[in-house]
């Protein structure tokens, strides 16, 4: 059952999400709700089956999954909410978030802190813009990454590579165990992007030719890949005539780079620099909006899960506190409100505190006029705070009435004041 | 004996250290390059014995998903990789699996299981 009012809302299951949810309710935020897209928490976690997540966090060699699990299992026992299979539609800098799954309809959530952490996107053909034609089997490396491991089917028989990133490597190696034959992982860089050890024990050890400063010129074939044609660039990335290679193939997968998916920050006025694509950020992880704030891959595309893991147990550390003082500070505010013949009273709120400092004064108009003497009282339901003596009363003419530091006890008991003026 | 000298990555983290190896035969003299213990152990085992850990799927009925991912508790050798994943492609489980399962016991005669990755719960009924 979900509630109205949350201490912390987190957006995204990942591990970012997951370690900010859990970072919120260890720092003693009351009620925090993980609204996640998928159907299971983990995030992309769940399909990186390999190994080598946790060396810092947990000084073990765990796969993705293994990894998510020990945050899943945490979440579950410290009661944190989630909402699964569920879609964020908007999110206002008021932390007002709109959201709708088949589990709960349209609801809409209102968040003392809000933590982004929607993660990143992979960079696909129309970003780079790679000629030929358009034919079926063409994938990043993370929609094969899913196939494979997780729904169990192989997207083609004969691969290549475009980009070497770790995701590209990892898929190398992944697809030749499932039996595929990776002809070539093609890198425009000088230099390998992804980690040496990935080139290693994905690339090296099963003689998976790496070629670098080479890219995809075109992608040759109608209904489906038949082949790609290579070429090596010069020191600007420009393909170098006469290097071209045809390399047949029945699928091309492009592991070239990761974008973070901020559409939601940009709709609760969030500001992003345009470097990383992601949030600026405090060193509590706050963005330029108060109590909005952002970890993991939506603040910048990290090469470690560990650190995003520490990302977000700060992020929820400091949302959570951001939670507690905006509590704190609601249950010392105290509504003012106009009763009998009062239009209006100003201020609005009054910080209870604020009468340990000195008397505060109230300001108002009447709607009809008195002509004759009159009490202008305020009043905590049938109790009465403080009264004064009129003359009259008149709409053209201001009322105001002090609430002296003697009041101080009777306030803090009082949620609502209501000033009315009444006949003497 | 004469010495050779060998140019590897150490994979044992994503430092990924370049380490220059000494070896006389079968044997390592000298690690150099390394920045912990780990470098020289990786080294030893490359030359004696290289070994991997291995992450694939096998097959699981009635889940929320058709795989669940599995791993080696400990590196296999690398020759036997193929041969692991040639016995984890006979495997068929029933869900739930819980993380941690063993899914293959003493596989390959290597005293190494296979563990299941992650929970795969009962596939429920939709609300």
């Amino acid at each position: 059952m979900l509630k109205q009012k949350y201490d912390v809302i987190v957006v995204g299951a990942g591990p970012a999400g997951l370690a900010a949810a859990i970072g919120a309710k260890k720092t003693g935020a009351q009620d925090v709700l993980v609204i996640e897209r998928a159907q299971e928490l983990g995030g992309i976690l769940q399909q990186c089956i390999h190994n080598g997540f946790g060396l810092e966090t947990f000084k073990k060699d765990l796969p993705g999954p293994a990894y998510a699990q020990r945050f899943i299992d945490e979440l579950t026992s410290l009661h944190i909410d989630t909402l699964l299979d569920a879609m964020v539609l908007d999110v206002t800098s008021e932390r007002h978030v709109s959201a709708t799954s088949q589990w709960s309809g349209y609801v809409e959530l209102d968040a003392r802190a809000l933590v982004l952490a929607m993660g990143c996107r992979e960079r696909t053909r129309a970003q780079i813009a790679l000629p030929g034609t358009r034919p079926a089997g063409v994938y990043t490396a993370g929609t094969a990454q899913r196939f494979v491991n997780m729904e169990g089917f192989m997207p083609g028989k004969q691969y290549v590579i475009l980009g070497s990133g770790d995701i590209g490597m990892i898929m190398a190696r992944r697809l030749t165990f499932e039996g595929a034959k990776v002809e070539r992982v093609l890198e425009i860089m000088p230099f390998l992007t992804g980690l040496t050890r990935n080139y290693v024990q994905c690339l090296q050890d099963f003689d998976i030719p790496l070629q670098l400063e080479h890219t995809v010129k075109r992608i040759i074939g109608n209904e489906r890949v038949e082949a790609i044609e290579s070429v090596q660039v010069d020191d600007h990335r420009q393909p170098i005539p006469g290097t071209e290679e045809v390399i047949p193939c029945d699928t091309l997968l492009l592991s070239i780079g990761l974008i973070p998916e901020n559409e939601l920050s940009r709709k609760a006025g969030v500001a992003l620099d345009p470097v990383t694509g992601g949030p600026f950020v405090d060193e509590r992880m706050q963005t330029n909006v108060p109590g909005i704030f952002a970890a993991g891959n939506v603040v910048h595309v990290y090469d470690l899960v560990d650190w995003v893991t520490e990302a977000g147990l700060l992020c929820g550390r400091s949302a959570a506190q951001h939670a507690i003082a905006e509590r704190k500070h609601a249950g010392r505010r105290v509504r003012m409100k106009g009763g009998d013949n009062v239009r209006y009273v100003v201020p609005h709120v009054l910080d209870k505190e604020s009468l340990a400092e000195s008397r505060q004064r109230l300001q108002m108009r009447v709607t009809t006029p008195i002509e004759a003497p009159v009490w202008v009282e305020v009043m905590n339901g049938d109790e009465r705070i403080v009264r004064k003596a009129d003359l009259y009363a008149r709409p053209g003419e201001m009322v105001s009435i002090d609430i002296p530091q003697s009041a101080y006890d009777a306030v803090q008991r009082a949620s609502e004041l209501t000033v009315r003026v009444v006949r003497r | 004996m004469a010495q050779e000298h060998r140019t590897m990555i150490c994979i044992t983290c994503p430092r990924g250290c370049t380490l220059d190896v000494t070896v006389e035969g079968k044997t390592v003299v000298k690690v150099a390059g390394n920045n912990c213990q780990r470098g020289v152990d990786y080294a030893m085992a490359e030359v004696t014995d290289p070994r991997r850990m291995v992450t694939t799927t096998v097959r699981v009925k009635g889940g929320v998903h058709p795989l669940v991912p599995v791993y080696t508790e400990k590196p296999i050798p690398k020759p036997q990789i193929f041969a692991l994943l040639a016995e984890a492609r006979k495997v068929e489980l029933t869900a739930p699996v819980k993380f941690g399962d063993i899914v293959m016991e003493n596989v390959l005669g290597t005293g190494i299981n296979v563990l299941a990755s992650r929970n795969i719960p009962l596939k429920s009924k939709a609300p």
